[in-house]
């Protein structure tokens, strides 16, 4: 290569100047976070803990009423991620491994969900499930996303079984295991990472959702974390320290989870993208 | 039973692969029905909460409704209030502008990223890997409160400025009828522009070393090199990339919500704020829809042309 060593040098500049960039407003608001409280309504505070203000987080959980908007999100998050993943594993088995009649055409109906935008079906959503008192309950805001989840989950897991050995389900079969064997007790266990890189950006995208819980929540308990924040944001104008605080805390679940499995997030997010 | 239909005619080798094929699929024992049986649960819960959702989206979009009483029949009326209602076109033009903004500009800066660093094979390309791709897990009304902050009257950005002499720049650059959606786009621009980068990146590590050593002993120079081989080879990364990022931008909901709510005046009013305000805050439930069945529409092509472009242009 004759790369020389200026520009070598230049290359690490504008890496380590874009990454900073990408993280700019992030650290901003960490450092916020655990900065001296702003607000001319808090009551003086201390130097701090090495000169930081841990104590902001427990101020905003507090103030910002988070304890119940994080429980929303986990709850949701939960039974979203498990239904969505189990129905998608079912699904995706049907297309990657059998043949039937009205396949493909089926298949496409599955593809079609995953170009809807949420805001086509958040309209008649909200009107029709309020016709049967639906909503402002915790089905309206998990089950449009089970179905969105889906939509995804059965293309990502289809493309795992299509790839899945055959030779392998073969001698299983002839050891006489049935379909529902094989599936959860060979493909399954050995499908691990195309799993678990589908449960990982369906709680990312469940744990992010605004719009959904925005339209269908009007119960303070049934808010999710990043409807609090938004709501906190409106209302809390005094200061900028405990809204940073919060941001962070409806952060900080999806930071943990890309942080431990980031090879997951980014080749699923990469994968995922390139269709077919 | 359900394959007795095809043809028997094949040759040997043909019929023996397909009929171990079948033995595969279907084993016997195994009822016609089990695949349906597999697909039934996804199947309902999708089609439930999300197909009929959207065909009752088209069937309201041809009805004027505020949401209470009982809607009135008017055909294609609220279709033609998407071309011709002012209100409507600047949400659709402010889109169309957010889309330099989240696609063009991400796209442009990702691929002289890209290109710097596949030709200088710098090391922690993993580690920064990670790092640029934050804004994309990162939840939208997180990054809305950070910019936000950012671009307060008393923030970093105008203080920024200030220090270093600028200080005539400063503004409320959000409150600002000029300035208020390309901040919303540059917000759009530092979120997609890992994503971008990170998709290129991989289409790079994909082009074989020799073609660059023939090009370099024709004696290409860097920039030749970049526009001869590197860029016709990432085409497929090109048309994911914008076919996302183009997307996003239509999508755009959070962010205007948290940051301007459609503000100043309606300089920031996007399609997705418009289906929301419509049908939530001013009772116009039928002309919601419409937008909404614009937009899906709009989302559909754009997928349909940018991936046409790119298969075309690669064969």
């Amino acid at each position: 290569m004759r790369i020389s060593r200026g520009e070598r040098l230049a290359n690490y500049v504008i890496l380590c100047a874009f990454a900073l960039f990408a993280l700019w407003p992030i650290l901003t608001i960490l450092v916020l976070a655990v900065g001296p409280d702003d607000s001319a309504a808090s009551p003086e505070q201390g130097t701090g803990f090495l000169g930081l203000h841990p104590e902001n987080f427990v101020n905003a959980w507090n103030v910002g009423r988070f304890g119940p908007a994080m429980l929303a999100s986990v709850a949701v998050s939960t039974f979203v991620v498990t239904t969505a993943t189990v129905l998608s594993i079912m699904s995706g088995y049907a297309f990657g491994t059998m043949r039937f009649r009205g396949q493909n055409a089926l298949f496409y109906t599955f593809l079609v969900g995953l170009m809807v935008p949420t805001e086509a079906i958040v309209v008649p959503l909200y009107f029709d499930l309020r016709s049967v008192g639906l909503t402002d309950t915790f089905w309206a805001i998990a089950l449009p996303q089970v179905a969105q989840s889906v939509a995804f989950g059965t293309f990502w897991m289809r493309a795992y079984f299509r790839t899945s050995s055959l030779a392998l389900v073969e001698a299983a079969r002839l050891d006489g295991a049935g379909s529902w064997r094989v599936l959860w007790l060979i493909l399954v266990p050995i499908g691990r990472p195309a799993i678990v890189t589908l449960v990982v950006l369906t709680f990312l995208w469940t744990w992010n959702e605004f719009l959904i819980p925005l339209v269908m929540a009007t119960s303070e308990h049934l808010r999710t974390a990043p409807l609090g924040l938004a709501f906190f944001q409106g209302q809390y104008t005094t200061g900028f320290t405990l809204l940073a605080a919060g941001a962070v805390i409806v952060a900080a679940p999806v930071l943990v989870v890309y942080i431990v499995l980031q090879r997951h997030v980014i080749r699923g997010m990469l994968e995922g993208a390139v269709r077919e | 039973m359900l394959r007795t239909a095809e043809p028997t005619t094949r040759t040997g080798p043909d019929r023996l692969a397909r009929a171990a094929r079948r033995s595969t699929h279907r084993p016997p024992g195994q009822p016609g029905w089990l695949p349906y049986a597999y697909l039934l649960p996804a199947f309902a819960v999708y089609a439930v909460f999300l197909l009929y959702p959207v065909l009752r989206a088209a069937n309201l979009s041809l009805y004027e409704w505020d949401g209470l009483t009982l809607g009135t029949y008017v055909g294609l009326d609220n279709y033609v209030a998407v071309v011709t209602d002012p209100a409507l076109r600047a949400a659709f033009g402010h889109a169309l502008v957010l889309t330099l903004f989240y696609a063009v500009l991400p796209l442009l800066i990702g691929l002289l990223l890209a290109a710097i660093f596949h030709r200088a094979k710098v090391r922690g390309l993993g580690f920064f890997r990670s790092v640029v791709f934050v804004p994309q897990v990162v939840a939208m009304v997180v990054v809305a409160v950070a910019w936000r902050h950012i671009y307060a009257p008393d923030g970093p950005l105008n203080r920024a400025l200030a220090t270093i002499g600028l200080g005539g720049l400063t503004r409320g650059w959000l409150g600002d009828y000029t300035f208020a959606l390309p901040a919303v786009g540059l917000v759009g621009t530092w979120v997609e522009t890992g994503l971008v980068t990170v998709l290129l990146m991989a289409g790079m590590s994909r082009i074989p070393p020799e073609l660059y050593e023939s090009a370099r002993l024709d004696g290409a120079g860097a920039v030749r090199e970049f526009f001869a081989i590197t860029l016709p080879a990432v085409r497929g990364e090109i048309t994911v990339a914008l076919t996302l990022t183009i997307i996003a931008a239509l999508k755009t909901f959070d962010l205007v919500y948290v940051t301007t709510r459609g503000g100043p005046g309606d300089a920031t009013s996007v399609p997705s704020y418009e289906v929301y305000r419509r049908a939530f805050m001013i009772g116009e439930v039928g002309s919601a829809a419409a937008v909404a069945v614009t937009l899906t529409v709009v989302i559909f092509l754009v997928n349909l042309v940018v991936t046409r472009l790119g298969d075309r242009e690669t064969a």
